[in-house]
């Protein structure tokens, strides 16, 4: 039971995948205009991350590794996940509108972060069982919801900034990340 | 300037993929600990970058148009899981540095982009120059973010000590915020003396991200999406 707590706290705060892993950057930066659909991104990363990575440990601990095949992960990781989105996608919106809507764009956008891929891989590397990977997944997906709604708010702010001209873009928000990625590293003084 | 070298022109600089494009940030951000870890990140793309642009550009006329991202992407995995293991066998330092984010190639936001934006509507020759203009460019920009985390965080260059031992190196360089805030600096230097990045589209498209030759959605859809807000 420690253990899986561990891995919660460790994959949200820790090592979070955004601050401290560099994983899922393009959208950390890319969507967090906006409060409202950085939280919607960040549902639909919560619920494609942990299938994802559910489905993903069961495919190598029954099927790549007793044949072999372990080599093959990222391939089949890569497919997998892109199939998945689509299915996840087409469920949604025949069975629950609502959520469609409120996830819709965002879904397809999840195939190419990388944060998926670098969740399967790393609970792979771990050697991590089911329930373990389907926690790190569950883990990694909120650390990334937290981090890129906390820029969201900061942003809200910095838009209303007089910065000198050179700043203003992409650079105050790469300064902004930085602070909160300093901030986060406290966190690895969480010790159990 | 024959067309071949302008190839590797645009790549090496006027379209540079990380600091004019602003592609490839995850990778550039997490490997930039070290200037010898840029040059084998950056060299290993270059190397998947060259082999998906030719066999793509050689299967432009065979794949359909609508399978085509997913046809790309077993393309690349494959040629990434090659190179995996070239280098686990063959240069296990590199392989023990980078770790996951060889693997991670797959996704990088470069290769799927210059499949689309390029080898796939030029002939194999072009598309290897292009691949070799923007895998230089890839490397170039994060060995020189490298050697810029390395010698202010660690005081060395290339794993050689050049700062005298009397002079306390600023450790947070080399630890994950010297990555954000090193490339926020290469932006505002380049802001600063006028060179214009499409750093916009970074940071202004709601829902695409500049990631768009690599979302399987077209941008209408996305557009769609923000307009409905």
């Amino acid at each position: 039971m420690k253990s899986l707590i561990l891995i919660i706290v460790g994959t949200a705060l820790i090592h979070n995948v955004v601050l401290n892993q560099f994983l899922g950057i393009c959208s950390f930066l890319g969507v967090s205009q906006q409060m409202k659909a950085s939280a919607s991104l960040g549902g639909a990363v919560i619920f494609v991350i942990t299938i994802a990575s559910a489905v993903a440990s069961l495919l190598y601990n029954y099927v790549l590794a007793p044949l072999g095949m372990d080599y093959m992960k990222t391939i089949v990781f890569i497919l997998v996940i892109a199939a998945l989105v689509q299915i996840v996608e087409m469920f949604l919106k025949k069975n629950s509108p609502a959520i469609y809507k409120a996830l819709g764009i965002y879904l397809p956008l999840i195939t190419t972060n990388c944060a998926v891929l670098g969740v399967a891989l790393t609970n792979v590397q771990n050697g991590y069982g089911f329930w373990e990977s389907v926690l790190a997944g569950f883990g990694t997906a909120v650390g990334f919801t937290l981090a890129i709604i906390l820029l969201a708010g900061i942003r809200s702010r910095i838009r209303e900034e007089d910065l000198p001209a050179p700043l203003r873009g992409a650079p105050i928000v790469l300064i902004s990340a930085a602070l909160m990625s300093i901030a986060f590293m406290g966190f690895a003084g969480l010790s159990f | 300037m024959n067309k071949y070298l302008e190839r590797l022109y645009n790549g090496l600089i006027k379209e540079n993929p990380t600091l004019i494009l602003m592609l490839g940030m995850c990778p550039t951000l997490a490997v930039s600990t070290r200037a010898m870890n840029g040059i084998g990140m950056g060299l290993s793309t270059t190397a998947v970058l060259i082999l998906s642009n030719l066999v793509i550009s050689l299967l432009r006329k065979v794949i359909p148009d609508q399978v085509r991202l997913p046809s790309y992407i077993v393309i690349v995995a494959s040629l990434v899981t090659v190179t995996e293991l070239l280098i686990e066998a063959y240069l296990p330092s590199v392989y023990d540095a980078l770790g996951i984010y060889i693997p991670l190639i797959v996704v990088n936001c470069i290769i799927l982009g210059r499949a689309e934006a390029y080898a796939n509507k030029h002939t194999p020759g072009l598309s290897v120059m292009d691949g070799l203009g923007m895998g230089l460019g890839f490397t170039v920009a994060l060995t020189l973010a490298g050697l810029l985390r390395e010698f202010l965080g660690n005081g060395s260059a290339f794993g050689y000590r050049v700062l005298p031992e009397s002079v306390e190196p600023i450790g947070i360089f080399v630890q994950p915020p010297g990555a954000f805030l090193v490339i926020a600096f290469f932006i505002i230097i380049m802001n600063a003396i006028g060179i214009k990045t499409r750093q916009k589209k970074l940071v202004s498209v709601d829902g695409c991200d500049g990631c768009c030759a690599a979302c399987a959605t077209p941008c209408e859809k996305a557009e769609e999406g923000g307009a409905q807000k």
